[in-house]
């Protein structure tokens, strides 16, 4: 596969080790996913190493995709569904260079796809792995501030407190008004954060055929969903779970089943939706497709 | 009266290190009795509680608990997650603090239908519907649902603890002084409150206490307990008419002529 542009490409730096990270980290974390792929949704400590990023900018996506590229994988990565914000840019740039992998920013090329608020509009497909970056990877810590606490609750599956949340939520709002990292329940077991991604991705974690990788850098914790495992978003009876929906379509593309953010036009209320995912966006334009803001 | 107890407890002793805390304990608990436990503060009646109510293990002893089937069983040879099972559905606990029990991060009503989704419970109309029932019983007016207890005076934080603890018709409820803390008119009305409920609802109680009036409104037997040990124990009219020991006698004497 050919890297997607010159100054991405280039022999891997002779001053790091493969993807920067040493043998024994990457040993000590693929462990963990091991344990992890084996018990869905279960969150496994691990020793989060310092990494040439704050906290908070994906510590702990870069670690697990650190330890699981290989000289052969192509690597997209996504911020906010872009392929062409900084810090998507930039740890595409941190692979290209440390482990001298290609990149890409077409979902169907990649078989790593490291992400950062959204899972791609393109469906994915078996073999390709998602890396989602977590800040808070427990769910339960809204409602009990101590860890020790947290872990019995999900060892005995105690889960009563959780649809307090969305209990309060339509006291409050007539409706669930969780929008983003909405809890789900993975494999019929435990209860997981899916990231801070928009409940309008849930659904494509469900049954998804690409394994999904899940790693908070700064909570220390890795977890994970395998290929073709059942991840149901917590609901009530007469308050079923539903996502998002825009009266509009894509102002660019036209597209009426993406995921679209409002963009603010000037200081007078004009305002856009556009897809969030870039690459959808630009592939459904270079296919012909306008909407109504379109040059 | 059934003839096997509720809750069985038999010589339980509890220290922390070399400080005791209760020793030899024992009694028993028929379904919808009611059993005060007297005494002046750290005489271990607290300790008592929380070791009958599965959060701190005795030194020595057994408790057995009768669950709806029936047959006596050990509480700490349970599980802890069957344990913790048992008191969020067939127990309660009603905390001197009302802060203690309830969460206060969250509104009224999520307080009391929490346990009810922490048995299964998956519909908010049914829940929010149980929710208002039990703050009407309660007595709290149900436009306060949606308030956070914070917003709620001490006497209403203690009811909505109560509505809270009952919503999921546990068989035994532990109250460690249900009225400390409330002025004396706020804690008649609770009083009442407490007393119908318990009739109605059939509930069997050990309530802990240093108030005498309580004891003699709502318990119908009484342990007088004195560090650690219990001194006397009996109908509660008798021990409190006809005291025996000099530390029930001094108890006794102490309350104030109204």
């Amino acid at each position: 596969m050919k890297p997607s542009s010159p100054a991405m490409a280039g022999e891997p730096s002779a001053n790091y080790n493969f993807a920067f990270l040493d043998e024994q980290t990457k040993r000590m974390i693929r462990r963990g996913l091991l344990k992890a792929v084996a018990i869905p949704g279960h969150q496994i400590p691990f020793g989060s190493r310092e990494m040439p990023l704050p906290y908070g900018w994906g510590t702990g996506g870069i670690q697990i995709t650190a330890s699981i590229v290989g000289p052969d994988d192509v690597l997209k990565v996504i911020d906010q569904g872009a392929d062409d914000t900084t810090n998507a840019i930039n740890i595409r740039r941190f692979f290209a260079r440390t482990a001298g992998i290609a990149t890409t920013e077409r979902t169907d090329r990649a078989s790593i796809v490291q992400t950062r608020h959204r899972v791609p509009e393109k469906p994915l497909r078996a073999g390709q792995i998602l890396v989602f970056q977590v800040p808070t990877p427990e769910p339960l810590r809204w409602l009990e501030r101590r860890e020790a606490e947290t872990r019995k609750m999900h060892a005995l599956a105690e889960y009563g407190a959780m649809h307090v949340n969305l209990y309060e939520d339509i006291a409050r709002f007539g409706r669930i008004a969780k929008s983003y990292d909405y809890p789900v329940l993975v494999n019929g077991r435990y209860i997981m954060s899916p990231s801070p991604i928009p409940k309008f991705d849930n659904p494509k974690l469900h049954m998804s055929p690409a394994l999904q990788l899940y790693g908070a850098g700064r909570e220390k914790r890795l977890y994970a969903v395998p290929p073709y495992t059942e991840v149901k978003s917590l609901d009530f009876e007469d308050h079923p779970f539903r996502i998002e929906r825009w009266t509009e379509a894509c102002a660019l593309c036209g597209a009426g089943d993406s995921f679209l953010d409002e963009v603010v036009m000037d200081d007078a209320g004009g305002r856009m939706l556009v897809c969030s995912d870039s690459e959808y966006c630009a592939e459904r334009r270079a296919a012909g497709h306008r909407g109504k803001a379109a040059p | 009266m059934s003839r096997v107890p509720l809750l069985c407890a038999e010589g339980v002793a509890k220290s922390f290190g070399a400080r005791v805390a209760c020793r030899d304990v024992g009694f028993e608990l028929h379904a919808g009795e009611i059993l005060g436990v007297v005494g002046e503060s750290g005489s271990g009646k607290t300790t008592l509680l929380r070791c009958l109510a599965g959060q701190l293990t005795p030194d020595a002893g057994r408790v057995a608990y009768a669950d709806r089937s029936g047959a006596l069983r050990d509480v700490f040879a349970m599980s802890e997650a069957e344990r913790r099972r048992l008191a969020r559905t067939e127990w309660g606990f009603v905390h001197q603090n009302p802060r203690d029990g309830l969460r206060m991060g969250i509104s009224a009503g999520a307080n009391v239908g929490e346990r009810l989704m922490a048995v299964g419970w998956r519909h908010y109309g049914a829940i929010r519907a149980s929710a208002l029932a039990w703050l009407a019983n309660v007595e709290i007016a149900a436009d306060r649902i949606d308030d956070l207890p914070a917003g709620f005076s001490g006497g209403m934080q203690q009811r909505l603890q109560i509505a809270r603890n009952l919503v999921s018709e546990p068989r035994l409820v532990y109250m460690d002084e249900p009225t400390g803390g409330l002025d004396v008119s706020v804690q008649a009305r609770l009083l009442d409150l407490l007393r119908r409920l318990v009739q109605r609802l059939q509930l069997a109680s050990v309530v802990v206490t240093h108030d005498l009036g309580v004891v003699r409104m709502l318990c119908d037997r009484l342990m007088v307990m004195q560090a650690g040990e219990v001194v006397e124990e009996g109908l509660t009219d008798q021990v409190l008419d006809d005291p025996q020991h000099a530390y029930t006698q001094l108890l006794v004497s102490s309350i104030l002529p109204a």
